[in-house]
């Protein structure tokens, strides 16, 4: 109780040192933006970014800025992300990129004195707490806030029946023992059950979070194809290491194929090659592409109201109904895809590392 | 002669071009993945009202090749929004 008690003051804390920033949203170059642009939104809620949103209150944006860690030529910058103000001003002759091209949302560098991008310099490394990663911390809050409690309970609950939050896990871990990695991976499934039940937790419960509007949920952590393309690393390494002799001898010496698939030029071992690096790069996309399908879906929805809205306000509230329906409809939908996402790369990791540490069937019979 | 002027005009210019093919794309990636979704359900349905007892097992392979085929679906989906956000 009292662990959960200081997690929970830490969380709460972290997030209470960056102060919350008010900022009047007019400007120069922000009036011509209260002309509604739906894909601009849409883009701007799925892409990371240097602070969290929280709300726009007439005129005023609320948000939290984020620590902006970079690293320029050797030197350590870290600041707060308020000194850009919204991208208004640069700050150490950096600022962040308004303009709609490839670096927008970016850290650039400023030509010293002016608020132009110095189109020559490089961009410095970017190591900020951005707000993905802000969502990664706070799914790993909750994961580590839910397993500690539950494995206090069984060592507490040592003979009983489960009861609370451990009746909820159980199911799901011994689904994914009994109904995953049992089946997948044979005899050795144990050594890999602590990673397959990590990334299948982190994952569904990174989705869940996902789709809650209201702070602190609401950052598209697994719809950031880095995030996806970290998990799917983990998968590639852990099935490269863990391959046995037989695992490499089917890569790169098949038996059954025909030799001259093999000699002169070495097709069969491309292919298997190939695959080796496919699979876990169509993990990620997976993964990727269906919740930020997700996300732009719900956010086109709601986006229809007001491109609608413009037309005539009476419009507007006519599809607000049905948006609004269709937009719960698809987040319900969402559920059941966060759900089944987990499971798939959980399940597809489980079966590669089964593919890994094979004992070949017919073994005894070496050639 | 205003053909080839519509296609000199159209030859500077092939971003509306590349936008139309995208959502193209978009839409045949839509029909492929019904398509074989529709398939695997059509299977699935059948091998239940075979084998009413079998339909637990039935129903996680039915879910894994759906995933499965909408992640290829994806794919095409992901090039898609590439062109036309990029």
């Amino acid at each position: 109780m009292r662990t959960k008690l200081l997690i929970v003051t830490l969380f709460f804390g972290f997030f209470m040192t960056f102060p919350l920033m008010a900022a009047p949203a007019s400007g120069g170059n922000e009036t011509h933006e209260q002309e509604f642009n739906a894909g601009h939104l849409i883009i701007d809620h799925i892409v990371d970014s240097h602070e969290w949103h929280i709300a726009t209150i007439g005129h005023t944006h609320i948000t939290i800025p984020l620590p902006v860690i970079l690293i320029d030529q050797g030197k350590f910058h870290v600041f707060s992300s308020s000194k850009f103000h919204h991208g208004h001003s640069s700050y150490k002759g950096f600022k962040i990129e308004t303009e709609r091209n490839a670096n927008k949302g970016k850290i650039v560098k400023v030509i010293p004195g002016t608020m132009q991008t110095d189109t020559a310099a490089e961009k410095p490394i970017d190591l900020s707490i951005t707000k993905t990663v802000a969502g990664i911390f706070v799914s790993f809050l909750v994961v580590i806030l839910i397993f500690s409690s539950v494995a206090r309970s069984y060592t507490r609950n040592k003979g009983h029946a489960p009861r609370g939050l451990q009746s909820v896990l159980e199911p799901l871990i011994l689904f994914i023992r009994d109904e995953v990695a049992k089946p997948s991976i044979g005899k050795h499934y144990e050594r890999f059950m602590p990673f397959l039940l990590t990334l299948f937790f982190f994952i569904f419960f990174t989705n869940l979070i996902g789709l809650i509007p209201l702070f602190p949920g609401g950052a598209n952590v697994t719809g950031n194809i880095g995030v996806t393309l970290v998990l799917a690393a983990f998968t590639f390494m852990m099935t490269a290491f863990s391959g046995n002799k037989s695992y490499w001898q089917h890569i790169f010496n098949t038996p059954g194929v025909p030799w001259w698939l093999k000699f002169p030029i070495p097709l069969f071992p491309i292919i298997e090659i190939t695959g080796v690096v496919v699979k876990p790069f169509v993990l990620m996309i997976r993964l990727f592409a269906n919740i930020t399908a997700g996300h732009i879906i719900v956010l086109g929805f709601v986006s229809l109201i007001f491109v609608f809205g413009k037309i005539s306000p009476g419009l507007g509230y006519g599809v607000s109904v049905v948006s609004v329906f269709f937009a719960v409809f698809i987040s319900v939908l969402e559920l059941l895809v966060a759900f089944i996402q987990a499971y798939v790369f959980t399940l597809l990791s489980a079966l590669y590392f089964g593919m890994a540490t094979e004992e070949h069937a017919h073994a005894a019979e070496h050639h | 002669m205003t053909i080839l002027s519509v296609l000199m005009q159209v030859a500077t210019d092939l971003a509306p071009l590349a936008k139309m093919a995208a959502a193209f794309g978009a839409g045949i990636a839509a029909i492929a993945a019904a398509f074989g979704i529709g398939n695997i359900g059509r299977a699935a349905l059948e091998s239940i009202a075979r084998q009413p007892e079998a339909s637990g097992d039935i129903r996680s392979n039915m879910i894994v090749s759906a995933a499965l085929i909408e992640g290829v679906a994806f794919f095409a989906i992901v090039v898609c929004l590439l062109i036309l956000f990029i």
